[in-house]
């Protein structure tokens, strides 16, 4: 009985590994520019896929995994230069709508290159990693989120481009004045947004299979995870991610069977947001009248 | 200082006054719109069938477009979910058929007046939540929807995957019509009503109430607005809308099921509402028509990439014309010189939908 819950939680964090991050790169984009990137999955997805060719074409596991990771920063760097800096000035849903065209455009041109069959993904991790609660995959995903996160925390903490980073998504003006570049600083954050969003992807590829689609319900995941923890708080995206995954295992598991277990998740999501609007780690923004 | 607040307020109420008022001489005017329904009507007898169910669903969709124009371009609450409302619709009409004995005809009304109630209990909660945190939760309804339709404890009345079947009908006696253009002749009259409940409801001084919501909630509540009461109600009065479009849907395409209602449902209507011009009437018949032929036209450019090729077009319209085919149409039009002076004014902005960031505390 306890054996099987501490199953339920433990696989719960390990899922929740993958929704924190893709939380976190939303958060991260969110901070900067207040647009939330609904094409953040499908970005991830695609990078994957990139490892996955890499793979295939005889690369090491980790080397094809810095490689797409490369890409992913790239490529999220690309994006914000080339198309989503002309929506600068633009409505809250002129930009909704073009994160919109680009989850299309991703989608549509995955599924062209690299097929719409759902293809196998292979897991660096040695099967006698595991023990009798979590599969050796599970313990290596939440292995490579932590280690990602405490990296992400070093980098922003302790560098002075981290700390540029968080000046010009905190306070732009100010940050122009002491010369910082923020257009700079903002393409960057969409780049280590990106490689974020790959590290998901590519953890999460081995369970949910390739196919272009892989990212939507994980996508999902990282919204409830991100507005949970706080839209502005990144480290409570991360919180957030590793809670909604629990809770999914353990309602699933426990209350409403599996069939219900994504609307389950969305519910408290919904309840937690209109008992305390800005999620568990936010701060409340109140404005001047 | 309390002189600046007041004379803010009444220039507030001024702007707002004007823009209600604009609202309601939208770019059709009495001519326009006459013509263009005489036009409408007759195309069941010049079009192929296969076009004729085209242009069905494009009536369909800009019932569904209007209702969501009236949320989020006049009252600035964004929803990601309106296909839920396009299923609940769908599915009360396939179920009213199959299980009791009322007529076809009747199940519109009834679709709509139950999308009216739950759209107005899901704008309670609603109300605490703006810009982004709006979007995400009514996106969460999206995604519950098919897995709510499948859910076996209630497959003795969705039929769960399988879906329903929904018996088909034919014209009333005496009236020699094929099926098909009576169910386009019924649409189109059932669109006739609902845009000029739609332009009614926005010119009198409930429009102005909930375009005053969107423009400056703190002025409208202080000039005595009743904030729950009208969002909430605007939110049921939108899903009313999306829910007749459902039911109609419904007798169009005679089966119903839960796949077809998916996130990209309720994104779709987005995309044609914001293309078409989310702050206009006229917007709702561009965004339908954006969504039924443009992905056609995508194919046929390119089979491989066509959703590809569709996002391009969704990227370039915004950026061609920010304020919707329908603000671009009256800029145009305003350019040439064409327009009345009556018509004169700013182009009707985007509503800046309470960026998500400021969560207002007193926002109630």
């Amino acid at each position: 009985m306890m054996d099987a819950f501490l199953h339920q939680f433990l696989s719960g964090l390990a899922n929740g590994s993958i929704y924190a991050s893709i939380g976190l790169a939303l958060v991260m984009i969110f901070q900067s520019t207040h647009h939330i990137n609904f094409a953040q999955g499908e970005q991830a997805m695609f990078s994957a896929y990139v490892a996955l060719t890499l793979i295939k074409a005889g690369f090491p596991y980790w080397a094809a995994f810095v490689l797409a990771l490369g890409f992913a920063f790239v490529s999220g760097m690309a994006i914000e230069r080339l198309i989503i800096r002309r929506f600068n000035r633009a409505p809250v849903l002129t930009v909704v709508i073009v994160f919109l065209g680009l989850l299309f455009i991703i989608n549509s041109l995955a599924g062209w290159l690299f097929t719409y069959n759902v293809q196998t993904f292979p897991s660096p991790f040695p099967p006698g990693l595991g023990n009798r609660f979590l599969a050796a995959h599970e313990i290596g995903m939440i292995a490579v989120t932590l280690v990602m996160l405490l990296l992400i925390f070093l980098f922003f903490r302790y560098t002075s481009l981290g700390l540029m980073m968080r000046a010009a998504a905190y306070n732009p003006d100010a940050s122009r004045l002491v010369g910082i570049r923020v257009s700079h600083m903002l393409a960057l954050g969409w780049g280590v947004a990106g490689a974020i969003g790959a590290v998901a992807a590519i953890m999460a590829a081995p369970i949910v299979y390739m196919e272009p689609n892989m990212m939507g319900g994980v996508l999902l995941y990282g919204f409830a995870a991100a507005l949970l923890g706080g839209i502005n708080n990144p480290w409570g995206a991360a919180v957030g991610g590793f809670l909604v995954g629990v809770i999914e295992n353990l309602a699933g598991a426990y209350v409403v069977g599996t069939e219900l277990k994504l609307s389950v998740a969305l519910i408290i999501i919904v309840v937690v947001l209109v008992t305390s609007p800005a999620g568990l780690f936010g701060r409340p923004i109140v404005t001047r009248v | 200082m309390e002189g600046t607040v007041q004379h803010a307020v009444e220039s507030e109420s001024a702007r707002l006054a004007h823009a209600a008022g604009r609202a309601a001489r939208q770019p059709l005017s009495t001519v326009g719109v006459v013509l263009l329904l005489t036009a409408a009507a007759l195309i069941p007898f010049v079009v192929s069938s296969f076009y004729l169910l085209q242009f069905t669903m494009v009536v369909i969709t800009s019932i569904a477009l209007l209702g969501l124009n009236l949320l989020t371009g006049y009252n600035g609450q964004i929803s990601l979910g309106h296909g839920a409302f396009y299923a609940i619709g769908a599915y009360t009409t396939a179920i009213l058929l199959e299980q009791t004995a009322v007529p076809y005809w009747a199940t519109i009304p009834i679709a709509g007046g139950i999308c009216l109630v739950v759209g107005f209990l899901f704008g309670l909660p609603a109300l605490r939540l703006e810009g982004h945190y709006l979007a995400l939760s009514t996106f969460t309804l999206a995604v519950a929807t098919p897995q709510l339709l499948k859910f076996h404890a209630l497959e003795p009345w969705t039929g769960g995957v399988q879906g329903i079947y929904v018996s088909t009908f034919a014209a009333p006696p005496g009236v020699p019509l094929a099926w098909d253009q009576w169910l386009y002749l019924l649409s189109l009259s059932a669109a006739a009503v609902m845009f000029l409940l739609a332009c009614n409801l926005l010119r009198g001084s409930t429009g102005l109430a909930i375009t005053a919501i969107r423009d400056n909630p703190i002025a409208a509540v202080s000039m005595g607005i009743n904030l729950p009461l009208y969002k909430s109600a605007t939110f049921g009065i939108s899903a009313m809308y999306t829910g007749v479009a459902g039911a109609l849907a419904a007798l169009v395409t005679q089966f119903v099921a839960p796949d077809s209602y998916s996130i990209f449902l309720s994104l779709g209507f987005l995309v044609g509402s914001v293309i078409g011009g989310v702050t206009s009437i006229s917007g709702a018949i561009f965004g339908a028509l954006f969504i039924q032929f443009v992905p056609n036209f995508a194919d046929q450019i390119s089979k491989a990439v066509t959703w590809a090729v569709y996002g391009s077009f969704i990227i370039g319209f915004a950026a061609l014309a920010p304020t919707g085919i329908a603000g671009f149409l009256t800029t145009i039009v305003r350019r040439l010189g064409l327009y009345s002076k009556a018509h004169q004014g700013p182009v009707p902005p985007l509503p800046r939908l309470g960026s998500g960031f400021e969560l207002r505390k007193r926002s109630k």
